[in-house]
């Protein structure tokens, strides 16, 4: 195999101009959350970079993480897939299908050890539980991921399900699912959470990989501080009416028409981490608070077993008013009893008493 | 439980509604028996009635005299601010309606949050300024149990890390807001438990000084 | 599920007056503190417009703000890139867009000429390339 190109050949070779390369340049820049005075450093990298290999592995999952990627347009897809990093296997997107597929992941590992990235999306059976749940080629989840993992630089896990478990791990857990970094502890681990992720989101963090070479900056939960490093609510246009107290209370009020705040109707942006709020969804037309909906908070664990999606985030899980009120039904009953005890008490002292004079009391001594 | 996200769905569902029914059967338990007992039958004959008194004292032993001012001005003014402010916090934050209105099915108009956190941030000071003076003054020092500082630790607790939460000064923040909310439930269990009845008691105990003064046919 | 049944569907006709967010007059300001800089240092600034938080019509309003001025162009690479300088000489908008016309950035340049406007050095060396290529053989027959 011939040593990769670099970026910048490979553009050159595409007939891309310069200014062609600068536009890129200052669109990854954008996508990758960086200042526009980034750009030139950017230019520099990328001129240089050579395309990692990629190996994608897809386990419990709905797809809806590779339809969000196929939907990143900047830089589109096919750009994506042969300029920018070279994808060498994911089995929904890949021509190639069966032993064909399976044999070039096989390849890619081999050629590529110690150096390929390793993307997964979807959740696995634990090492607990039945391998049988899900499975690749007869090959069970786990065995695979091992396996992939021992060559890998790094480990992306993209989606909700990889990263946090998801909805396969959502109570009662069925299937005993796990994240990735549940397993995987001896080599770094990015989580890229969202159901799906942002599209931009996972591009930029493949693009950041690709321009500086080591892995990104990362919260405690493992996510790109590029991208998770605030919150929905403090990104978000709808805030100015959180801080003065204007709201929607139900979908249809005038408040919810005048674009107000969320919070009442179940939004978890304050518990939430994702870029939603700046890059937007569907080539940046919009997201869900700009549509009207509260955010869901998908990019954060356990989130499907978080409490209501309508809810307020600050609302009790269960139902407390009734833990309540039979709480305080036996509290009355408890009060009331010791009440009538201790007159029982007080009654009983009166007819049980027995006066004493100072005279008796003094033969006593 | 093991992660912060865990931890928070823990303190706020299980560990929240036990904190709720030991607060409600404690306090409920405290308060019937209280009613229930009421007072010696009293056979002298009424110089005055017992409800008119019994309100006016409600509201007179609520404001200092001056004489009590004039005694121990920082008690008074700190006392007030501090009160003030965690009330404030607690009843007119939109968070906090929002919980009431899960709880009890009831919700008032709140406060903008720029304001609440103004309130929260003077309250902290002047709780550490109690605080303070408790540990350096030689009478307070002298009469103050360790009950004392359960109850200003479970108080102070819950604005600290409120104020944290909000500021997202600890990270990552499923973690801050779990401790806040078990703060919560631990001031709700130690509630009825310690002089933090006086939240319910305080006014019950006025009422019941006038109302006997009023009966008697003396000025309280 | 029962907060979900009390969900209403209204159906509203005609266009509602855009809400005001309060976004673009921030915007104005930065703009102001870059157009200072460049008369004095003749340091550019780029703004990134793409990671601001936005509120429906912000967009807009901002461009309706900044208004119109002398210069338009446009650029093809890797999908169009339009410029045009705003009402205000030195600030100048740029945004890129790709093969399909969606968009990858949107920045306010606050420069005298925008840099991608500029020809480009590693472009000016394969012209010369180029050029000489086409007098040695203007006819481009080998």
């Amino acid at each position: 195999m011939a040593a990769r190109k670099t970026l910048g050949e490979s553009l050159r070779e595409h007939g891309v101009s310069r200014r062609g390369f600068l536009k890129f340049c200052a669109a990854t820049a954008s996508m990758m959350a960086l200042p526009p005075s980034m750009g030139p450093v950017i230019a520099a990298a990328l001129e240089k970079a050579r395309r990692p290999s990629v190996i994608w592995l897809s386990f419990q999952e709905c797809t809806g993480c590779t339809e969000s990627l196929t939907r990143s347009h900047s830089p589109t897809v096919e750009d994506l897939i042969f300029d920018v990093i070279s994808l060498d296997y994911h089995h929904t997107l890949q021509a190639a299908a069966g032993h064909q597929a399976e044999a070039a992941r096989e390849q890619a590992m081999k050629d590529n050890h110690g150096e390929y990235l390793l993307i997964v999306d979807g959740s696995l059976p634990g090492p607990n539980s039945n391998p049988g749940f899900s499975t690749i080629a007869g090959i069970s989840n786990y065995a695979m991921l091992q396996e992939a993992v021992a060559g890998a630089k790094a480990v992306v896990a993209v989606g909700t399900c990889s990263a946090f478990g998801g909805l396969p791990a959502a109570a009662p857990n069925p299937t005993g699912a796990v994240s990735v970094m549940d397993i995987v502890k001896d080599k770094p681990v990015i989580n890229v959470p969202g159901c799906p992720p942002v599209p931009m989101v996972i591009t930029g963090v493949l693009a950041q990989y690709l321009v500086f070479g080591k892995l990104p900056d990362l919260d405690e939960y493992h996510r790109p501080l590029a991208f998770f490093g605030q919150s929905i609510h403090d990104r978000c246009y709808r805030r100015p009416f959180y801080d003065k107290g204007l709201f929607a209370e139900s979908f249809d009020d005038e408040g919810a028409r005048k674009g107000w705040c969320l919070y009442r109707l179940g939004c978890k942006g304050p518990s939430t981490y994702n870029a939603c709020a700046t890059m937007r969804w569907n080539s940046g037309t919009s997201w869900p608070v700009e549509s009207g909906h509260p955010c869901l908070g998908c990019s954060e664990p356990k989130f499907w077993d978080a409490g209501g999606f309508y809810e307020p985030l600050s609302a009790p899980l269960g139902t407390p008013g009734n833990t309540l009120l039979a709480a305080g039904a036996a509290g009355v009953v408890i009060g009331g009893v010791a009440a009538t005890l201790a007159k029982h008490r007080a009654a009983t002292a009166v007819a049980e008493r027995q006066p004493v004079t100072v005279e008796e009391l003094e033969q006593k001594l | 439980m093991s992660d912060p996200m865990g931890f928070l769905l823990w303190v706020k569902g299980p560990a929240f509604n036990f904190a709720l029914a030991v607060f409600a059967l404690g306090m409920l338990a405290r308060l019937v028996e209280i009613f229930i007992l009421g007072r010696k039958t009293n056979y002298a004959e009424a110089k005055g009635g017992e409800w008119g008194p019994g309100f006016k004292t409600m509201l007179t032993r609520t404001v200092a005299d001056p004489g009590t001012f004039a005694r121990a001005p920082f008690n008074v003014v700190v006392g007030w601010i501090w009160h003030i402010g965690f009330i404030t916090a607690l009843l007119l934050f939109i968070p906090h309606i929002e919980l009431f209105r899960g709880v009890l099915g009831i919700a008032w108009p709140g406060l903008p949050n720029p304001v609440v956190d103004a309130v929260t941030a003077i309250t902290i000071l002047a709780l550490v300024a109690t605080l303070v003076h408790r540990t350096q003054h030689p009478v307070k020092k002298h009469i103050s149990t360790p009950e004392d500082y359960l109850v200003w630790t479970v108080t102070f607790l819950p604005v600290l890390t409120g104020y944290l939460a909000y500021h997202r000064l600890v990270n990552p923040y499923p973690l801050i807001l779990g401790l806040h909310i078990l703060s919560v439930n631990l001031f709700l269990v130690v509630f009825p438990f310690t002089k933090l009845t006086h939240v319910f008691t305080a006014f019950i105990a006025r009422w019941y000084n006038g109302a006997i003064f009023g009966r008697k046919g003396v000025q309280s | 599920m029962s907060r979900l049944k009390e969900i209403g569907v209204k159906v509203e006709d005609g266009e509602a007056a855009p809400a005001e967010w309060g976004n673009a007059l921030p915007i104005l300001h930065e703009v102001g503190h870059g157009l200072r800089q460049l008369r004095e240092t003749g340091e550019p600034t780029v703004i990134d417009l793409h990671a601001l938080p936005f509120g429906p019509g912000d967009e807009g309003r901002l461009f309706d703000l900044l208004g119109r001025g002398e210069v338009e162009a446009q650029i093809q690479a890797l999908g169009p890139t339009r410029i045009w300088e705003t009402g205000f000489p030195g600030v100048w908008l740029v945004d890129h867009r790709n093969t399909e016309d969606e968009r990858l950035a949107l920045h306010i340049e606050i420069s005298s000429v925008p840099e991608i406007l500029r020809s480009q050095r590693e472009d000016i060396d394969d012209a010369i390339v180029r050029l000489e290529a086409c007098i040695a053989d203007p006819a481009g027959t080998s």
